[in-house]
């Protein structure tokens, strides 16, 4: 009976996460989507303890607590941390399969070895393979992103990297097969922790490669590996609802990754053992070209002529946290009837989706937040073009330049617009160290400083506040 | 093993004390392929704006392996068993409150230009 309950009761769950990410669709629903999410996840919690077979409580209590003790704060990160608290998390996810994993190993090494057949002996050596190298995999990236000190930003290279990182997996996967041949054996247990050991390392060695640019589709990749550890635990313990939730995971992943891929026109292999930055920081930079300057004054006399006005935020939007000085600028060519949209690369950031969210938060509608695809075509009637902290993914060079490392990457054409104004920390040149054509072109002029400096002077500006003092 | 006992869907009621050998692992296949089928399906059509969320939200979801933490937890079993599903569970539990609290976090600030300004309701 309370077997046929609890299945009942995993099927309604299964139902409400596919209903959960299906109101995902739209803005408007989407919220919908989330108390789905959560009666879902509260109905598996409650009936899994339900379980004749839980008999301690006292444990479960203390983890639950203290996981709402540490999920409360990390729900409440600002949203420019969003990047480093998504990885953590799949850092999180990571641990736990590949610790319910080895802990049913272990079980049933003791107690029930009948139970360690060929299928869920590879069902455990997946779960932990794929756990601890996300989980050490995505702690990288978290730190990464975080900018913590003792862990390089820059991609770290070295000879014979990919070789060697490949052939620590095959060692890894060897021992698992050695092990799934001879669950049982004496030696079994000692061997065990050596995968898991190996797992850890790979994850560290994946992600030291990997430049900030290519961040968004790492992590979209790591949020898949989350998914599929799940989706392994799902096998081991015979659970359904673990498989087809961890499938959703997977798939989500999979497909943002692919997103992410074709928004750089790369591919997967080339993304994880490429070591992107290497390349550019390799490429040195050609005669000196000269910038033409603006000030905030001369800008703000053209944004006010505009009646379309396209403004491409990037990561430099982010790290100056402008974005509420860019909704004050909105706000005041609005007053003036001027359109103002928001074209959006899916790349820009450093995770997908990042910008939409840091707008949304400043309060502007998502209605005005245009996809690249959709603005391209605008850009030729678009007056004035401002680029707030975005670089690579406006590079024209990506079109013509077939040496440039991102030759071929789908960009947003800022450059056909009738003004380009671009805002820019230095004259140095940016992240990546590649020279882009657009600061030079003819209709181009620079905005110097801090994003948020800046765009907080075109707002006093076109506020009129400087004609009073 | 009362615990696989539960578990086991395809099999018939075990003998107590006995797990069958092995579980059903085609039929585990066929719900895992179906899954990601569906998965891609409707993933395919979430909104572009909406990304970020949808990776903190598929992340509070596939906590879902809260339900082995929670039986590893709770299991009669020897205590290093229970701790390591305790630190599972802790991890699990992490990503289901801050998933679904910042997924609703980040979603309430996307907003028509007609409620914008009509301060944050629901």
């Amino acid at each position: 009976m309370t077997h046929a309950i609890a299945q009942v009761a995993y099927i309604v769950a299964t139902a409400l996460f596919i209903f959960a990410l299906h109101w995902m669709n739209t803005p408007a629903t989407a919220r919908k989507g989330v108390y789905a999410g959560v009666a879902g996840m509260t109905i598996a919690v409650l009936v899994t303890w339900a379980q004749p077979a839980v008999v301690h409580h006292l444990w479960i209590v203390v983890a639950i607590v203290a996981g709402f003790a540490v999920g409360v704060p990390l729900a409440n990160v600002p949203l420019t941390a969003v990047p480093q608290r998504t990885a953590l998390s799949h850092a999180f996810g990571g641990l736990a399969a590949g610790l319910v994993g080895t802990a049913k190993y272990y079980l049933w090494f003791s107690e029930g070895p009948e139970n360690l057949t060929a299928f869920r002996m590879v069902a455990i050596i997946l779960e932990i393979i794929l756990g601890f190298l996300t989980f050490t995999g995505s702690l990288m990236a978290a730190g990464k992103l975080q900018e913590i000190k003792w862990i390089p930003q820059r991609p770290v290279t070295y000879p014979f990297q990919n070789l060697s990182n490949l052939l620590l997996l095959l060692v890894a996967a060897g021992l698992g097969v050695a092990l799934t041949l001879h669950p049982t054996a004496p030696w079994a247990p000692q061997l065990f922790p050596v995968i898991i050991v190996l797992a850890l390392a790979f994850g560290v060695l994946l992600i030291i490669p990997i430049g900030g640019a290519d961040m968004p589709t790492v992590i979209a990749i790591l949020n898949a590996y989350a998914g599929l550890s799940a989706v392994a635990m799902g096998f081991v313990l015979d659970n359904k609802l673990l498989i087809t939730a961890g499938a959703l995971d997977g798939s989500s992943g999979l497909i943002l990754a692919i997103i992410m891929c074709k928004a750089m026109n790369r591919s997967f292999t080339n993304v994880l053992f490429g070591a992107f930055g290497q390349v550019q920081a390799a490429k040195a930079i050609g005669e000196q070209k000269q910038y033409k300057a603006e000030t905030a004054e001369g800008a703000a006399q053209v944004l006010e002529q505009a009646s379309l006005v396209v403004i491409v935020p990037g990561y430099g939007m982010a790290v100056a946290q402008a974005q509420h000085k860019v909704r004050e600028l909105y706000d005041q060519l609005k007053k003036r009837g001027i359109t103002v949209k928001f074209a959006i690369h899916p790349v820009a950031g450093r995770m997908p989706g990042h910008m939409n969210v840091l707008l949304a938060e400043a309060d502007i509608p998502y209605t005005d937040l245009v996809e690249m695809d959709e603005i391209n075509g605008d850009m030729p009637q678009c007056d004035v073009c401002l680029v707030v902290g975005a670089n690579d993914v406006v590079n024209p060079a990506a079109r013509s330049d077939k040496a440039s490392p991102i030759f071929g990457m789908p960009i947003i054409d800022a450059d056909k617009a009738r003004t380009i104004f671009a805002i820019k920390r230095s004259k140095n040149p940016g992240f990546a160290g590649i020279d882009n054509e657009l600061y030079f072109a003819d209709r181009t002029w620079m905005l110097f400083g801090d994003a948020k400096n800046v765009i907080g002077e075109l707002v006093k500006q076109l506020a009129g506040e400087s004609g009073m003092h | 093993m009362s615990l696989l006992a539960l578990l086991a869907q395809a099999a018939p009621a075990p003998v107590a004390g006995h797990a069958p050998a092995d579980a059903d692992f085609w039929g585990l296949l066929f719900v895992f392929v179906l899954a990601s089928f569906i998965g891609m399906g409707v993933i395919r059509r979430v909104s572009r704006l909406l990304h970020t969320p949808l990776m903190s939200i598929t992340n509070a979801i596939s906590a879902i392996a809260v339900v082995g933490a929670i039986l590893v937890t709770g299991g009669e079993y020897p205590p290093h068993i229970q701790a390591m599903g305790a630190v599972a569970l802790f991890a699990s539990m992490t990503n289901i409150v801050s998933g679904f609290l910042i997924t609703n976090r980040m979603l309430k600030m996307f907003k028509t230009d007609e409620k914008r300004g009509g301060g944050g309701h629901a």
